[in-house]
Formats: structure tokens, sequence, C-alpha cells
């Protein structure tokens, strides 16, 4: 080994200029793959983080006008989710849905000793947590106690606790809304698209004080039974049959009810995802083989000129796989020095691009969105670039390789 | 040790060139033959087939009772590796590669580690009076001494025979001898030589000269005495 490592470098020591430009070429496709694959996790990351934890497995129902006549209505009636459908659409698909819960929004000011602000506030179920994918702060979420005892409790975004209270927690503190009191039990993060005008309370709660039986809307969590968008289509027919009859309109009437499915939002995301990804490999790959045209067409010239040293090696006794791993490692030696050159480039430029653009958000008013978030690649992506330069310096080295093997040593002698 | 039995060689082309049409020769062990020839009769393309660089179409090949026919490469660099030492008449030394490793080099391809086989190489420098040289790389030295340098190479390996293609014809006169003089001395110890040349004052030095033609053995003269020649040593004639 130390001996094959010699005779590369006397060959690479002959040709500097010539072997450095190539490697250019490969370091430049490296860095290339690396900035693209770090911008694009930085635009996924960002994304994923965008939205915010959500949960990415729920499907929400919100009740719309119909826009069909049926059951001996007329068209243009209102349809409003109660309470009592999450029963039954629980007791029917429970196979594929759980979790139920829903909520009822009013505008209502909130206002601590300190401050006030015009919120929401919804009545929710223990469920809302995990449906919402809401991230505690502090203190804890509803729990079915407060909903079945109909306590006066609130969450409250993390933002509103900093506007509404002085001290650091503001667990415990108290909020006044429609002057009934309500005790702080927990903060939620506000990461993404959360608006920070949100409060919770327990959904019997509201209904008590308000009167209402009514929900805005109804979310559950997919089981993991639901795996595929063709599932999907299919529990969302059930749901409307379901609800078509419970409310009485037609099944195929599509805005009697409205579904927001997010795992269908979710697999597609995660599609395009995947799109993006191989649109990267593909453009850095493509960018990196221009480069092992490069390094191979030098090996070609190499060989051409090491004619007669092959011949003579040959001669006294060089096999052909001598000869053979000598152009190719040669190759992948040059390949994979320069990738790395390039590929330690790539990782600092990435790194540069975090330091500058990770962290810079974009302010909305009520939420904040970052458009790169940790534009960088991790160690899986370098093993895969090290793979990729091995085997791009073995093609790189291939052709000149078998040409070297195939010199026949009388022509090779006489060469002058 | 070299059994040739009506050895045919065409090489093919537009115009087939039939060069070798059926030669028979035999070489004993520790002979010091020379075949001798002006250009295009063959001479080279012969040497070509005992050293295993080149096929033949018909015929038979015995080298130390072994017959060489239709060998993979693979063999085919083994079996020269082993067997036969060869010295050009352009060197053909590695440029980038200094004496002793270019020495060494045939013991690199028989997996001889480094330290034995440049401690090898050291000594046949020694024996042809280039220790101090040992280090220079090839474009350093002179003819002579890079012919000394190959000769050491072709050596190293013990073969069987030595084969030389126009050993001198790179050279001048007085270094000419000097090599002429080595192989000899070679030849006293045992090692079967032969030198390819047109030259008759080379081929003349030698103990038997086998003169070709037309792809032909014309004849073989024996000339035991070396100094029969109208150009002995004393009266070399370039």
């Amino acid at each position: 080994m130390i001996d094959l490592l010699q005779e590369i470098y006397a060959s690479v020591k002959k040709n500097k200029l010539r072997t450095l430009l190539t490697g250019f070429a490969v370091a430049w496709g490296i860095f290339i793959l690396i900035v693209l694959l770090g911008a694009g996790n930085g635009l996924l990351n960002a994304f994923k983080e965008n939205s915010g934890g959500l949960s990415s497995n729920s499907i929400t129902l919100y009740g719309g006008k119909t826009s069909m006549p049926s059951h001996g209505y007329q068209r243009e009636r209102s349809i409003d989710l109660k309470n009592i459908d999450i029963e039954v659409i629980e007791n029917q698909l429970g196979e594929y849905l759980n979790n139920g819960g829903g909520n009822f929004n009013l505008s209502r000011t909130v206002s601590s000793s300190k401050d006030y602000i015009a919120g929401d506030v919804s009545g929710t179920y223990p469920s809302f947590k995990d449906t919402e994918g809401l991230i505690i702060k502090d203190g804890r979420y509803i729990n079915q106690a407060d909903v079945d005892q109909r306590r006066r409790v609130i969450v409250i975004h993390e933002d509103a606790a900093e506007t509404l209270f002085d001290k650091d927690n503001p667990i415990g503190g108290t909020l006044m809304i429609d002057s009934l009191a309500y005790q702080v039990i927990g903060t939620y993060e506000g990461k993404g698209f959360r608006s920070n005008t949100d409060f919770y309370i327990p959904i019997q709660t509201m209904k008590l004080i308000y009167n209402k039986d009514n929900l805005d809307r109804i979310t559950f969590l997919l089981s993991d039974k639901i795996t595929s968008e063709a599932q999907n289509e299919e529990l969302e027919q059930k749901l409307r049959a379901i609800m078509g009859q419970q409310h009485k309109f037609d099944k195929e009437d599509k805005r009697a009810l409205w579904i927001w499915n997010k795992l269908k939002q979710h697999l597609q995301q995660l599609d395009a995802a995947t799109y993006l990804t191989i649109a990267i490999w593909v453009i850095g790959i493509f960018t990196l083989l221009s480069g092992v045209v490069g390094v191979s067409n030098i090996m070609l010239i190499t060989v051409k000129e090491r004619t007669k040293e092959f011949g003579i090696r040959k001669a006294i006794g060089a096999k052909p796989s001598s000869i053979l791993r000598l152009v190719l490692v040669e190759s992948i030696i040059i390949t994979t020095f320069f990738g790395y050159v390039g590929m330690i480039a790539g990782i600092g430029a990435t790194e540069l691009l975090n330091s500058y653009m990770g962290s810079q958000t974009v302010d909305a008013g009520a939420f904040s969105t970052t458009m790169f978030s940790n534009p960088t690649v991790d160690i899986s992506v370098a093993i895969q670039a090290t793979l990729t330069l091995i085997i791009a310096g073995t093609i790189a080295g291939f052709i000149p390789a078998r040409k070297a093997v195939k010199i026949k040593p009388v022509l090779a002698l006489n060469a002058k | 040790m070299i059994h040739l039995e009506n050895i045919n060689k065409t090489y093919p082309g537009l115009v087939p060139l039939h060069v070798l049409k059926g030669v028979n020769l035999d070489i004993e062990k520790g002979e010091f033959v020379s075949i001798m020839g002006s250009s295009g009769s063959g001479k080279s393309t012969l040497l070509n087939i005992l050293g295993i660089l080149d096929t033949y179409d018909e015929g038979k090949y015995f080298l130390d009772n072994t017959l060489i026919k239709d060998l993979s490469e693979r063999k085919a660099a083994e079996y020269r590796n082993r067997m036969i030492g060869f010295i050009f008449q352009s060197f053909n030394l590695i440029s980038f590669k200094n004496a002793v490793e270019n020495v060494a080099l045939p013991l690199f391809y028989q997996g001889i580690s480094r330290k034995k086989r440049n401690a090898l190489a050291l000594e046949y420098l020694d024996r042809l009076g280039l220790k101090e040289w040992a280090h220079h790389m090839p474009n350093e030295m002179s003819g002579g001494q890079k012919q000394r340098v190959a000769i050491a190479r072709a050596l190293i390996t013990k073969p069987q025979i030595l084969l030389a293609d126009e050993p001198t014809g790179a050279l001048d006169s007085k270094t000419s001898i000097e090599v002429m003089g080595i192989l000899k001395e070679l030849h006293e110890q045992g090692q079967t030589i032969v030198v390819v040349t047109h030259e008759s004052g080379i081929a003349y030095q030698t103990e038997k000269i086998i003169h070709i033609k037309d792809g032909l053995i014309q004849n073989i003269e024996t000339n035991a005495e070396r100094k029969d020649s109208p150009f002995s040593m004393e009266g070399y004639i370039k």
C-alpha cells in the first residue's frame, strides 16, 4: 500500500497544475452539492418549524351550509356541529379516529390587573393539546377534571403572559373575561403561525357560562391504521355519511361539511420534501459529474503519457491487476482528496449561511416565521457524499485504467 | 533451455505480414547466443516471442520445459517476471524512480518487502559498480550507467535467460565494449544470454551466431573462440 501511494505521489507530483485544475472541478461539484443540500435542509427545517409542531395526523371538521336540498329541507341551511357528534363518530369510526375533541370560539377581551388583550377565547377538550400540537411551556394544559367540574381555568400564549403579567411565572395568576375570574394554569410556546391572542378554557365551562352547545370544529387524531391517501379518502367519505345522517344533509354535499385533513397535507408535504431532495441531489450529482469527466479525461491523458512506463512495468512482470489498481487508486485519491476539500468548504459555507440567515425571522405581527432554519448538512450526508466520491473516482478511473491494462508491452516499448 | 518448433507469426492487416515462417531453434543452458539479421528480418519479433511479450500463431515454444502458449496476461506477466531478464536498447528505466527503485521493481511485483528488495537491489548495483549512484535518477546518469542499472534490474530476479535487444545500440563504442564485457562476465558465471543485434561487431563477441533472414534461420555459426571474427575485441568496429 505504501508503495502504491508513493507511485501515485510521484505521478501527481509530475503533473501538479493539471491535477490541481482537475481536482478543482471535483471540489466545486461537491461544494455545490453540499451548499444546495444545506439550503434545501434549511428550507425544509423552516417549513417544519413554521407548521409549529402542528400535529400532522389530525383531521378537523367544520360545519358549512348545505348546497343541496335533502331530507325535506331546503338548501342554504347552516350545519352546526354539536358535542354529541364527537361521541357518534367515535362510536362508529373509533378504529381509525381517537382523541376526539372540539372547540368553540368567542372574541372576548381578556384582562389582568396590568393590561388587556382583545383575544379569541376557545372552549376546548383536553385532547385539543394533542390534536393542535400545542407545546406547553409552563404549567399544564386543561385536563378532564377541569372539563367535568367546569373549572374556570385558562391556558395562555407565552407572549400574552409577558403582556399581562409582570412576574416571570404567570401560573396561578388571575385573568378576567366578561367579569368572571379565571386562573392561569399554563402557557404554551408560540412558534410558527400560532397567534398570541388565543386563550383556551375547558369546553364545559364555556357551555355553562355562554349557554352554547355548538362547536366551531371537531378534531380527531388519526390512528396509524391510516397510511395512504386512498385510505384517507375512504375515511372522509365515511365521515360525510355519518354526519349526513346526523345533521340530515346529503353525503355528496361537500359544502355542508368541511374537512381539513392534515395527514393528507402532511403526506403531500413529505412528497414535496422528497422531490426537493431528489432534485438537489440530481443537480449536485450532475455538477459533480462534470468534475468526474474532467478527472477521467486527465487520467486518460496520463495513461497515454505513461504508455511506455506501463509497457516497461508489464515487461518486467506487472500483472494486469496491479496496473489497473495503480490507475484506479490514483483516480480515487484525486477525486476523494479534492472532494473532501470541496466538502469542507461547502460545510463551512453552510455554517456561515447558518450564522447569518439561520436565525433571521420575518415578523408578521401576530406571528413570526423563519425563512431558513439550520441550513446545514448532517453527518449522514457527509458519509453519502464520501461514498459518492469514491464511486465517482472509480467511474472516472475505470476507462483510463482499462486502457492502461490493454497496453501491449511490445508496442509500448517501441513507442519512442 | 529454449526449444522452438516451427514458430510462425503473421501480423494481420490489410496486407498480412508473415514475419516468422517456421523457426526451429534450440538454445542450451549457459549459452551465449546472438541473433543477427537486418531490419525486417524478423529478429525483433523472435525476441519478443522468446520474451513472452508477443504471441505466435503456430508451433511450440518451450522455455525451461514449460510450454509457452496461449497464456493469460497474468500468467505471462508472472513468467516474464520470474524467468526472463530484459535489456533494451533505450534502457527503459522508469524516469521518476531512482536507480535502486528501478532495480528493485521486478521484486515489487513478486511481493517482496520494500526493505528486502532495496537491500538486494543495492547489492546488484554494487556488483555493477554503481553503488555511488544508487540514489540518482536516470536523467542524472550517462548512457553506460543507465544500461548497467538496466542490467542489474534484469538480473535481480535470477532469470533463466537474459534477453538483450540491441543492448549497445544507444551507446558509444567505449561503453559498448564495457557493456559487452559485463555480458561476457555473466556468461562465464553460467548465465544464458540471447543478444539480438544487427551489428556483426556485437554478434561476433558471442559464442553462437544465428543468422536470420526473411523470417527463417539461415545458418548457425559457431564462434567458440570469439576472436575468430574480423571484428574481435581488439579490432572492434562499431
